[in-house]
């Protein structure tokens, strides 16, 4: 009685935020409240198998596809407070309220006092009884009900389904155009290069290096290169000490431009 | 025991409340649930009152059932906000005479 | 052959008129012939019948010939049964005889007629009808054969159809006959509601089973059908304007046969007349009235069939008048029918002659000094018109005189009238034959008149000869004696003064009559044209416009029942269909309101559902908590 008499009002409140909350989101929760109270209502009444399906079930998958849906809708979309259809607030109002102290009258008066209780019937457990009537009394409901599962997978992936108007490029063609590119154009097939990262100088800002020591313009952001803000090489890198290093008799060193060797100091470059 | 049923035909009604006031499509969607929920107490409820788990079975039934409905009620809702670019149910008016 | 196969009479003349109507235009070389040899072949038979009956007791001297039943209902049953007695001997003979001179004449005067064949199909046709009428033996067969006649007569009369005049003319004859057949109509329902049957011989012998007022109201029902057909007043607006058709029509419908079907029926129904002398008064007010008032229309008329029309008319007055005096006039009525059959169609057929020798031209102030250009015409006209005055001798002075001393009888003052009738008549005739026969030559133009071929004037001849020598059948009381069967016993009130008295007063009053014609015609010069309408008397322009009776049929049925038309077409249009549309309005109308109700909105539908729902627990509490 405890657990009623805290949850109820708490479920009359989340309720009413429900109907009221400006913002979609807002409502959603406010459900998930109602749905978590009555989860625990479900427990106190002996449910208990019921009160791990609406956790599980109701709360976790289907408040979570709710709040999917939002997200993908519109988020943001307030609703506004003006009401387009005349008279329409009052009249809800007044319908609901007579209609709820109407289902009061009535179907209050259908309650008696004396409560059997569930202790027989739980008497193996509430999941055995459950599953007990499940599959005796009503297995053919039970039946359909999953076939109604599957249909309704089925209804989904039709009305969501896209259909593609503009056919994307297979990798093939992709690839044909690049190479096509290429051979007209001359624009570079492959991935371009990212910028330098060396072990000394790890930059944006910093173009990297081809293999025969000249700095690779393209790999710098077009960005930085616009605004100017590439740095040409500072590393001391020595041409002409990689060259050696090759070994090939037809590269020069004297052929490589000599970009601004800084002869200079060892300190680290703001990089 | 008239308590809860007091509860969900409380519940029941601003469900009810909530489809005619609110515009957005999502948030009627929602409102519904919140009714097929209140019965649901009301099923347990009643179980509890005449000692067998029929009820409880019904509210079973009830919440598949209800699941089967969100994902077909939201597909199409996510379909017609893909063409309308709206999900405002005031807007889906052309039966009007 | 025998009596009781009477209906052959009918059946020959049927057959020729069915023959022609659909052999078409193949029959028309001869159709005339069959038509005129089916009217003679109807005339033997006649002869042969009336032979037979004349070997027969007085008592016997009545044979049905039955040829079926026509229809049943219940206990009222009407069968084609008819009667060859005395009454309807004089008839036949008068019918296919006079019918057959007339074809013979026809075959002549139409024979410049595209639609010759038509019209002796029709003359066939309406001979049929009236030999029905006449051999009837139930009420509803005579009205059977009052309708033929009645077609017959518009077809003929508005034969020359391309002509305006004629098709109306045939029109109005038609519709003031339906007038008279309303009444007819009534007669038969009133016979059938208190007798259970409507055939001749039983209404004639239980009519001592009803009221005086029942026989009276009979009476006056029958009446009217009469007096529509006979052009007696008030339904004779008709007569004159028959005149537009051919002369051989006139002369035999509007003559000799057609227009006495009204006092065959008096005649034939006098058991019905016996027992109401207020129908018997009525008939004699009519024909009064009927006979002074054609004697003054023919006065004023220079056209000659016109004229002939109005003596007609007042004529059958006279008989209408025998009719009426009850058992003391029928016989003369029946007498005075026979011998103006024979003097009127033989003046007809010689204003026809005429009128073929003038390039039919009608009117009398054209005429004039033809007694020398057509001899045969001029003899034969004068046999004709010594009849009518009732020159000693001849059939006319036999039959009117018996009439004017039976009225004499029974009232001085119906007595005077009917003298005056005569003098009147004499007047008129004289001027006729004055302006047409003697006097200067008012020719026009072009003119040649000429004597008519054989083919016309034989017939001519042979009427000329009954007109003079008919009269012999009444010697003797001969034909009193033959008619009693059908009419019952002569009665013989005694008139006023002694007969010889009353027979030189007729004379005075005819020569009269002569003689003031011969003052206003034969000694003044007669113009051209005739004189404006504000230059004559009073009489003349009422005798004119023909005692106004066109103007007074318009008064009191023609504009009211347009009025009446007029009125329900407006309410049939206005209310009715009104009605009808303001229905479909009215339901347009509701459903322009309740179409506001379809917003379009879900969210007010779904108001109304929730709204619903409230209502339905609440009638589920009221139901079971109450």
């Amino acid at each position: 009685m405890i657990t009623f008499w805290i949850l109820a009002p708490l479920m009359v409140v989340a309720a009413l935020g429900l109907i009221f909350a400006r913002k979609a989101v807002h409502a959603a929760l406010c459900l998930a409240v109602v749905m978590i109270s009555l989860a625990v209502l479900y427990a106190a009444q002996d449910a208990t198998f019921l009160f791990a399906v609406q956790i599980i079930v109701y709360t976790g998958a289907i408040m979570m596809l709710f709040l999917f849906v939002l997200m993908l809708v519109g988020v943001e979309s307030r609703e506004s407070v003006v009401e387009v259809i005349k008279g329409q607030r009052l009249a809800s109002a007044i319908v609901g309220l007579a209609f709820a102290l109407l289902l009061t009258l009535g179907i209050g008066q259908a309650v008696s006092t004396s409560v059997v209780g569930l202790d027989v019937a739980n008497q193996y457990g509430n999941v055995y009884g459950i599953a007990e009537l499940l599959f005796s009394d009503y297995v053919v409901a039970f039946q359909f009900t999953a076939a109604l599962m599957i249909v309704a997978v089925l209804g989904a992936m039709v009305l969501a389904h896209k259909e593609i108007l503009i056919v994307p490029k297979t990798q093939k063609v992709r690839s044909e155009e690049r190479i096509r590119d290429f051979a007209e154009q001359g624009k570079h097939p492959g991935v371009g290069a990212t910028p330098g990262v060396y072990a000394r100088h790890n930059a944006v800002d910093m173009p990297a290096l081809l293999p025969d020591g000249t700095p690779l313009e393209d790999s710098v952001s077009a960005v930085i290169r616009n605004r100017q803000q590439s740095l040409p090489t500072r590393g001391r890198h020595d041409v002409a000490d990689t060259l050696s290093q090759i070994e090939d008799p037809d590269l020069d060193s004297t052929s490589a431009p000599q970009i601004g060797v800084d002869q200079g100091s060892d300190e680290q470059e703001d990089a | 025991m008239t308590e809860y049923i007091t509860l969900s035909l409380i519940l029941f009604s601003i469900g009810a409340v909530g489809v005619l006031v609110r515009r957005n499509a999502i948030i009627v969607f929602m409102c519904v649930e919140l009714m097929l929920n209140s019965t649901n107490l009301a099923f347990v409820s009643f179980a509890r009152q005449h000692g067998n788990l029929d009820g409880q079975a019904a509210a079973f039934f009830v919440m598949v059932v209800a699941a089967a409905e969100v994902v077909i009620g939201l597909a199409i809702i996510v379909s017609i906000y893909r063409t309308r670019r709206s999900t405002s149910v005031d807007e889906a008016n052309l039966l009007q005479a | 052959m025998l009596l009781d196969q009477s209906w052959l009479l009918i059946a020959i003349p049927l057959a020729g008129a069915a023959l022609l109507l659909t052999w078409g235009k193949e029959s028309d070389k001869f159709g005339h012939l069959i038509a005129t040899a089916a009217s003679a072949a109807s005339f033997l038979l006649g002869t042969f019948y009336f032979i037979q009956l004349l070997g027969r007791d007085a008592g016997d001297r009545s044979v049905d010939s039955t040829l079926g039943t026509w229809f049943q209902a219940g206990s009222y049953q009407v069968d084609f049964t008819f009667t060859f007695d005395t009454l309807s001997s004089m008839f036949v003979l008068l019918i296919t005889g006079v019918g057959t001179l007339i074809h013979i004449y026809s075959i002549g005067y139409m024979e410049h007629d595209p639609r010759r064949r038509r019209f002796f199909a029709y003359l066939n046709l309406f001979v049929a009808a009236m030999l029905t009428l006449v051999l009837a033996g139930d009420y509803v067969v005579l009205f059977l054969g009052w309708e033929g006649v009645g077609l017959a007569s518009y077809l003929l009369i508005g034969f020359w159809q391309h002509k305006e005049s004629a098709a109306q003319a045939g029109t109005k004859a038609f519709i003031i006959n339906r007038v008279g057949d309303v009444g007819m109509m009534l007669a038969l329902m009133t016979m059938f509601a208190f007798f259970g049957t409507t055939s001749i011989a039983a209404v004639n012998q239980n009519i001592g089973s009803v009221s005086t007022g029942v026989a009276t109201g009979l009476g006056l029902f029958l009446l009217l059908g009469a007096c529509a057909k006979s052009a007696q007043f008030p339904l004779q607006a008709w007569l004159l304007d028959a005149m537009e058709g051919p002369t051989p029509v006139s002369a035999l419908i509007h003559a000799a046969t057609m227009v006495t079907a009204g006092v065959y029926l008096v005649v034939r129904s006098h058991y019905i007349f016996d027992a109401s002398p207020v129908a018997r008064n009525v008939v004699i007010a009519v024909g009064l009235i009927t006979l002074l008032a054609g004697a003054w229309i023919g006065c004023t008329k220079d056209d000659i069939k016109k004229a002939l029309a109005g003596s007609t008319m007042s004529q059958i007055g006279y008989m209408m008048l025998a009719a009426g005096l009850g058992p003391a006039g029928y016989a003369f009525a029946i007498f005075h029918l026979l011998t103006h059959g024979f003097f009127k169609a033989n003046m007809f057929l010689g204003a026809g002659s005429v009128m073929h020798g003038m390039n039919d031209d009608v009117d009398m102030r054209h005429y004039g000094a033809l007694s020398k250009a057509m001899p045969i015409t001029f003899f034969t006209f004068a046999a004709g018109y010594l009849a009518i005055l009732g020159f000693p001798g001849t059939s006319g002075f036999f039959s009117k005189d018996k009439i004017i001393e039976a009225a004499l009888a029974h009232n001085v003052w119906v007595g005077i009238g009917a003298l005056i009738g005569a003098g009147v008549t004499a007047f008129y005739m004289t001027r006729m034959m004055l302006m047409t026969f003697w006097g200067e030559k008012r020719w026009r133009e072009n003119v040649e008149p000429h004597e008519s071929p054989h083919v016309m004037t034989t017939s001519l001849i042979v009427l000329a000869a009954l007109s003079l020598f008919a009269g012999l059948v009444s010697l003797g009381g001969w034909i009193e004696e033959w008619l009693e069967p059908a009419t019952g016993p002569l009665a013989h009130p005694e008139p006023p003064l002694p007969i010889w008295v009353i027979t030189t007063i007729v004379l005075i009053t005819v020569a009269a009559g002569v003689v003031l014609a011969w003052f206003t015609y034969g000694t003044r010069p007669i113009a051209d044209e005739a004189p404006a309408d504000e230059d004559v008397s009073f009489f003349t322009r009422a005798g004119r416009a023909e005692l106004y009776g066109n103007q007074l049929n318009d008064i009191i049925a023609v504009k009211p029942v347009g009025w009446l038309t007029r009125t329900l077409t407006w309410a049939d249009d206005k209310v009715v269909d009104g009605a009808v549309r303001g229905v479909a309005g009215g339901f347009g109308e509701l459903a322009q309101i309740l179409r506001t109700w379809q917003t379009g909105f879900v969210r007010s539908y779904a108001l109304a559902i929730l709204g619903g729902a409230v209502f339905v627990v609440l009638a589920l509490l009221v139901v079971t908590l109450g």
